[in-house]
């Protein structure tokens, strides 16, 4: 779950670290007296986006006048598909050098990986191509903690001069950040080195998604997904749906099934419809994953894949029977059926729809490719 | 990280619904389930198995090698470190959804323990003909058999379905290992690889990948120094870029994780991947030949 600059930055204030004083405005007369009441300021789209500097969505402006044209500017542009609903008005700080550091999961160790470089400002990507020798990496043991003595050693011989303990002290204080909230990513590119020491300039914050249900209250003001109605859909019955731009609709269960099931839709020379997978505890709801699948208008023909692990076909295929019968929709249906509760759930294929499952999944998505055609 | 006929097996939430079916089902096929843990309802008796308040004290009690966590995600990290502290020597934990940071503080606790761990999100683990560990449909003659083909998979269902294939081709397994499809987690598909390769009775072995991460690629680097056949199958190929697909490993971003990365890498390496799961009976049958 991402969240936006504004909802971010908060999280680092409360962990004690520096960001600039700044007003969410919503239209360009909120953005001047935010402006009034700040001073010289800088006026940046709130959008769940990177680039929102070239895109032309950050603007300095140094009256209230400037603040209300910079964000009639703004306002209402798109920035990587997302609408500016929203400004943030925030107070110019003067700059000394512009710095990058970060904290995230890293897969491949298994650890939290605390990453800095003295190139801030740029992507770090873009750094670590350019200059990988200015980039600094440190492996968190999650036990212990980021130590301060590890932190002083990351930020050591970079020519920070007096600002090292502080900066030193800012990276403790964002890795305690990246703990508290389960951030998959906390990002703070630039910060600031000022004559009060380091500011945050803006901050990238991405929630692990597993975690939000122990943070509802914060996991509440994370952006919405850009989602399509029926993706919202199948969000508000917990079901991970996707819509895509084919005719075959699918619905296995498990998320690696599912892929392999649309692999195959594409090996036949189809196109599939969605992803929906019922892995896991969703098997049970079978009936409405398939009114899902079946309320895309394009949906031509239908393949229905289930190899029962923890799973149970015959769950799930009694769902599916359910949803059919209410429903009675016209267009084709293709099953395989293997693995746990799979004799049982043929039975019920047999006697709910009077269909016999196909031999192997490939000929049961080689018949719905030809019967979306 | 391959469950053997003596290894003894504790069921953590032997209590609840999916743990009393599955620890049925294990039991019957081999397994030997020592007893549960419900913290609450320790001293108690449950399908004839004692029922223990803690891992710790299980381990005080019948003992036990691998515990197999039937635990909700935000109590995965509690029970996991009883487990690792009372001593255990293998952890399959099946949930899916464990918050990403409490896998990294169970692995860093399990290292330091010398503790294997299969998972998050797995199907776990079966022996055939001896046992197994998690939620595999080992009992299916269709599906599982003993034989001599080794599988690693990311996902239970999709790694169900090749299962499947191996024994409609008129082979078996000599043993399925679940890894799971979190992002972080506790074996690699290189670390099975390395185990299947030395697994007795194993004569080739099966892939299966997805999309997303590099564990694919890392595996490729082992695979290119075995002697004994690869075959692999990645999911993912048709999935639209940028989108998570279930698994939150599932996710591509630009070439990184991709399909083609992993395809090129692994068919530098000298393993066949292939196009569909029915293709996996056939290249076996080429493999052995």
């Amino acid at each position: 779950m991402n969240f936006e600059e504004c909802a971010a930055k908060p999280l680092l204030a409360e962990a004690g670290i520096a960001v600039p004083r700044s007003r969410l405005a919503t239209t360009s007369e909120e953005a001047a007296a935010a402006a009034r009441a700040l001073g010289p300021v800088v006026v940046k789209a709130q959008v769940p986006a990177g680039k929102r500097g070239k895109a032309g969505g950050i603007r300095r402006a140094q009256t209230p006048e400037e603040a209300e044209s910079a964000a009639r500017g703004i306002l209402g542009m798109a920035i990587g598909g997302h609408a500016v609903a929203r400004v943030l008005v925030e107070e110019q700080v003067a700059i000394e050098r512009e710095l990058y550091a970060a904290v995230l999961n890293d897969a491949a160790a298994r650890q939290p990986l605390v990453l800095f470089s003295t190139e801030g400002g740029m992507d770090i990507e873009e750094i670590a191509a350019a200059r990988p020798e200015r980039v600094r990496r440190h492996h968190v043991d999650i036990r212990s903690g980021l130590a301060d003595e590890a932190a002083r050693a990351l930020v050591r011989g970079l020519d920070l001069g007096d600002h090292e303990p502080a900066v030193a002290k800012f990276l403790v204080s964002l890795y305690s950040v990246y703990r508290r909230h389960d951030a998959e990513l906390l990002e703070v590119n630039p910060l600031a080195l000022t004559a009060s020491g380091p500011v945050a300039l803006d901050c990238k914050f991405v929630m692990d998604d597993s975690a939000a249900p122990r943070h509802a209250e914060l996991a509440a003001r994370g952006t919405p997904e850009t989602l399509s109605p029926l993706e919202q859909r199948g969000k508000d019955l917990a079901l991970k749906f996707i819509e895509l731009d084919g005719n075959v609709g699918v619905l296995a269960n498990g998320a690696g099934l599912t892929m392999a099931t649309m692999d195959m839709v594409r090996h036949w020379g189809g196109r599939p419809a969605n992803f929906l997978e019922i892995g896991g505890e969703s098997y049970t709801r079978a009936k409405p994953a398939l009114e899902l699948v079946l309320a895309n208008p394009h949906v031509k023909s239908l393949v229905v894949n289930f190899c029962g692990a923890f799973a149970r076909c015959d769950v799930m295929m009694e769902g599916v029977a359910a949803a059919w019968q209410e429903l009675k929709p016209s267009v084709p249906i293709f099953f395989s059926i293997d693995g746990t509760g799979d004799v049982e759930a043929i039975a019920i294929l047999k006697k709910r729809l009077g269909l016999d499952p196909f031999p192997t999944m490939a000929l049961a998505c080689k018949a719905a490719v030809e019967a979306a055609r | 990280m391959i469950l053997r006929r003596p290894d003894r097996v504790l069921i953590q939430g032997i209590t609840g619904k999916q743990g009393t079916f599955w620890a049925e089902r294990m039991r019957e096929y081999g397994t030997a389930i020592m007893g549960g843990v419900n913290p609450k309802r320790g001293g108690e008796t449950h399908l004839g198995l004692p029922v223990y308040a803690s891992a710790k004290a299980a381990m005080k009690g019948n003992g036990f090698d691998v515990s197999v966590l039937f635990i909700p995600p935000l109590g995965v990290k509690e029970a996991a470190l009883d487990a690792i502290e009372a001593g255990a020597k293998g952890l399959v934990v099946l949930t899916e959804h464990v918050p990403v940071q409490d896998t990294m503080y169970i692995l860093a606790a399990a290292k330091e323990a010398g503790t294997r761990v299969l998972g998050p999100n797995t199907a776990g683990t079966v022996t055939p003909g001896e046992c197994f560990a998690g939620f595999m449909p080992a009992f299916n003659a269709k599906i599982v058999r003993p034989g001599a083909v080794g599988v690693v998979s990311r996902s239970g269902s999709l790694g169900t379905l090749v299962c499947l294939s191996i024994c409609q081709a008129g082979f078996g397994q000599s043993a399925f290992v679940g890894i799971g499809g979190d992002p972080v987690i506790g074996t690699t598909t290189r670390e099975a690889l390395e185990a299947l390769d030395t697994f007795p009775g194993t004569r080739a072995v099966v892939i299966v990948g997805e999309i997303g991460g590099t564990m694919e690629e890392e595996a490729a680097e082992y695979a290119v120094t075995m002697k004994k056949p690869v075959v692999a199958l990645i999911a993912g190929g048709a999935a639209p870029e940028g989108r998570k697909m279930g698994h939150a490993g599932a996710i591509v971003v630009g070439d990184k994780g991709s399909y083609a990365s992993k395809r090129r890498a692994l068919e530098r390496a000298g393993v066949r991947v292939l196009a569909t799961p029915n293709d996996v009976g056939a290249a076996l049958a080429e493999a052995l030949a």
